[in-house]
């Protein structure tokens, strides 16, 4: 039936191919290997967030008007009647009111921003924790990286683009931060405004930053990220037959084209669905920008949340210490630079850097494809919630004023908890995470050495009482001994056999010791021996039933020695 | 007044104190007209039986003369009926606890009660008297012109469109969008705990109103949808990461879900 369809088809792709070659790209990307795991879907939402955010920005700036020029609105929404705005606001206004849908576009585009911001940062925890930026793909991660920050400029820039008085509120404390960069930073406030805060420029320039600059850099980079996942092919969880050499799962065409495709629709949806349900950005109730007031309330999108945190996290005195200092003639505010330049630029250093710094600590060369378990790895798991925790607290030291509303507390009180908790919390949470980590390492063991508790008390005729437990099949024990076992670096001494000191050694000593920071304690992997003396130690019933299962465990046990001795040399060959 | 409170337990002192706030109150009335139509409908009943709640009620933080306690209670003499009924009318007084401030709580007396109180009160010196319903009814107010009367006053604590907010060491302004016209106006008239006094020279009685009709402008909703409580972008990202991250990463997991 589906024959002539088909001679259609073919003749058609025959006719392009012919053409353009494209057949084996076609060929190369459809019969490309995707495991499958609901949490590598995370970064497709961060990207089919950015195609709604494209669909719905294209029609929002057919309405927008992207001037400062003073008009006085004489638009639909009453309560604005006659008063004096530029035409960015009034426009905004035509396009919530007046225009068929503007609204509900508008609301989708916020929406899906925010979630498009919330999506990236969810996709860069989960490559974190289990490891996915290690080598090959440490470069990726920058690129991810780099789009996270983009994605935050895309924001924020959008966010001003209504030019109320929220968001212009947002903007007068970028420019106050910038103009506390040391000498450059009045000078840039300048360039970037056109003059004085707020002028007439800054709007048209948000823009051109927002619709064409931002955008095409973000669309760039997603290709080259995307190109990279590739070329590197996709990680896998760890599992039964799955090494750094293989990719376990279904191909692109057809399971995934479908599944992703359909994925689409269901991201949209929900947009779509929240967008028509619940307000954002009503800036009619903010007004038109000017720079006098200031609401109660007052806060960025949540992405920037952060930096507004650590701006109000930060006292003005420190023991007494004015944080003001006054050096030649020049002030220099720690107050702002610190809390709004330095932590965020140290912050973002570290994430960005952290494939080479775990890197140095491990000194692994080789490529590695299966992801780790994050307990398998304590110490990073323990670096990544300690982040975690100190972005968590400048977010809510944020929104201070919200929270000590809703919870009836002391705004005063509350930012002095956040002031000690910041220097308290991620140190404890690093600590808690590390040894949670490490008891579900030893329970791993544990499982794997005893077996699951079966629950069944046997009773021998000498009055012994023994509990039976049932070994784990092949599987369980796979996912619970096959992971790298890195130990500390041993680096070569000082001074050579002839006294000459050794060019290099403070770099190593450095790595080591990172190396001992990350490996010192740590709990080792289960290894054959131990397997087979825990597995001959619990023989113990002379049953029938017992010994039929003993010579079913020994033919798979065969099997798993294989495996066994192939993640042993693997680890090897990476020193 | 010291003499008479010494004697208060003696048997004709309820008596003497009535007829000695009587002659006041005549005095009062005789020279502070104005003040005196504004509560027109306060009777000289009213006023007695307004001492009487105020005796039972108030007087133990406020003392039986309202002039108030040092660091317990302000004096009343000259706050006007307004600051009553909006402080009664609202559940604020009778404070229930101490604490940061006076939270707005269920009523306690009628509003014939609250009127009678407020008269007492009123008795005991000129204030600002309960507004007219035509200066508060929003229909006759400018709400385009009250959104920037609230914007450049109001908003920097009780948040863009009156949703609330919080202030120093515990307190807060509370949200206005649940609050009577009346109330409003009483509330800028008489400045009540935190709140400084927006007197009819700093805005005048019309612009009160304007900014009532814009109060009330908000009761029809937000034209977006539901509002989130209105109080700005940590509730939209509150929902962004629970809601709509929340939903599309379960429909994640549904499509994700293995199918052998």
């Amino acid at each position: 039936m589906g024959a002539k369809v088909n001679s259609a088809a073919a003749g058609t792709a025959n006719y392009v191919d012919e053409r353009t070659s494209i057949g084996g790209f076609v060929k190369f990307f459809a019969r490309k290997l995707f495991p499958d795991h609901w949490s590598f879907m995370l970064g497709e939402i961060a990207l089919y967030a950015f195609i709604i955010l494209l669909i719905s920005g294209v029609f929002l700036t057919a309405f927008f008007v992207p001037s400062m020029t003073e008009v006085h609105y004489e638009g639909a929404y009453e309560t604005m009647h006659g008063v004096a705005m530029t035409e960015a606001f009034a426009s905004t206004l035509k396009t919530s009111f007046e225009v068929p849908g503007g609204l509900l576009i508008r609301q989708i585009h916020h929406w899906s921003a925010l979630l498009f911001l919330a999506a990236i940062m969810t996709h860069m925890c989960r490559v974190f924790f289990t490891g996915a930026f290690r080598k090959p793909r440490e470069l990726n991660w920058l690129i991810g990286f780099t789009l996270m920050i983009l994605g935050l400029a895309a924001g924020f820039t959008g966010y001003s683009l209504p030019d109320d008085v929220l968001s212009g509120n947002g903007l007068r404390i970028i420019d106050g931060v910038i103009k506390g960069v040391p000498l450059i930073g009045t000078y840039i406030s300048y360039w970037l405004f056109g003059g004085e805060y707020p002028g007439v420029d800054i709007i048209p320039r948000l823009f051109t930053a927002h619709v064409l600059l931002v955008p095409a850099l973000i669309l760039a980079l997603i290709g080259l990220h995307l190109f990279l996942v590739f070329l590197h092919k996709h990680t896998q969880y760890p599992g039964g037959g799955k090494t750094h050499k293989n990719v376990v799962g279904l191909p692109l065409f057809p399971v995934y084209t479908a599944k992703a495709g359909g994925f689409f629709f269901v991201v949209f949806g929900i947009v779509a669905l929240v967008a028509s349900v619940f307000t954002i950005n009503p800036v009619w109730n903010y007004g038109p920008y000017d720079p006098s007031p200031v609401s109660a309330g007052t806060q960025p999108d949540w992405y920037i949340l952060f930096v507004d945190g650590a701006l109000r996290l930060m006292p003005g005195w420190v023991f007494g210490l004015p944080m003001e200092w006054e050096i030649f003639g020049y002030t220099l505010s720690m107050n702002i630079l610190l809390p709004a330049v330095i932590i965020p630029g140290l912050f973002f250093a570290i994430i960005a850097l952290y494939p080479w710094i775990e890197a140095w600590a491990t000194g692994d060369k080789g490529e590695r494809h299966v992801l780790d378990r994050p307990r398998n790895v304590p110490v990073r798991t323990g670096i990544g919630v300690a982040m975690i925790v100190f972005y968590v607290i400048l977010v809510i030291e944020g929104s201070n004023d919200i929270v000590a509303n809703l919870f009836h507390l002391s705004l005063n009180d509350l930012t002095i908890f956040f002031q000690w908790a910041i220097f308290i919390l991620p140190p404890l949470s690093f600590w808690i995470t590390k040894r949670i980590c490490m008891g579900l390492q030893r329970k791993d063991r544990e499982l794997v050495l005893h077996g699951h508790e079966s629950g069944t008390i046997v009773r021998h005729e000498n009055g012994e009482y023994i509990e039976v437990h049932t070994p784990l099949n092949e599987q369980e024990v796979w996912l619970r001994v096959n992971y790298p076992n890195h130990k500390p670096l041993e680096i070569e001494p000082e001074y050579n056999d002839l006294g000459v000191r050794r060019k290099g050694y403070k770099w190593d000593r450095f790595k080591q010791k990172l190396s001992h920071f990350y490996y010192e304690e740590r709990v080792e992997p289960v290894t054959w021996e131990e397997y087979q003396e825990a597995l001959h130690h619990h023989e113990h019933g002379p049953s029938a039933q017992g010994k039929q299962e003993a010579a079913e465990a020994e033919q798979a046990d065969d099997r798993l020695k294989e495996e066994w001795d192939k993640v042993e040399s693997s680890q090897d060959s990476t020193k | 007044m010291h003499a008479l409170a010494k004697k208060r337990h003696h048997k004709a002192a309820p008596l003497l104190l009535v007829i000695a706030l009587l002659a006041l109150i005549t005095a009062v009335g005789a020279f502070s007209a104005p003040s005196a139509t504004a509560t027109s409908e306060a009777s000289a009943d009213d006023v007695v039986a307004g001492e009487k709640l105020f005796a039972a009620n108030c007087a133990s933080c406020h003392g039986l003369d309202a002039e108030g306690q040092d660091g317990v209670a302000p004096s009343l003499v000259g706050v006007g009926a307004a600051a009553v009924d909006f402080q009664v009318g609202t559940g604020r007084m009778p404070m229930q606890a101490s604490g940061p401030q006076a939270p707005a709580k269920p009523v306690q007396f009628s509003q014939d009660e609250i009127n009678q109180l407020a008269a007492w009160v009123a008795s005991l010196g000129a204030g600002p008297a309960i507004p007219t319903a035509e200066q508060v009814d929003a229909a006759l107010g400018d709400p385009a012109n009250g959104m920037e009367v609230f914007r450049t006053n109001c908003a920097m604590c009780h948040g863009s469109i009156g949703g609330g907010g919080a202030l120093t060491q515990g307190k807060f302004a509370p949200s206005v969008l649940e609050t009577t016209p009346e109330h409003i106006y009483e509330a800028m008239l008489t400045g009540p705990q935190s709140m400084p006094v927006f007197n009819d020279a700093n805005i005048t009685p019309e612009h009160k109103r304007d900014v009532i009709a814009y109060i009330t402008a908000q009761h029809e909703g937000s034209p977006g949808g539901l509002s989130l409580g209105a109080i700005g972008p940590v509730s939209e990202g509150l929902w962004a990461w629970l809601v709509l991250l929340g939903l599309i990463i379960a429909s994640t997991v549904w499509v994700g879900a293995r199918s052998s």
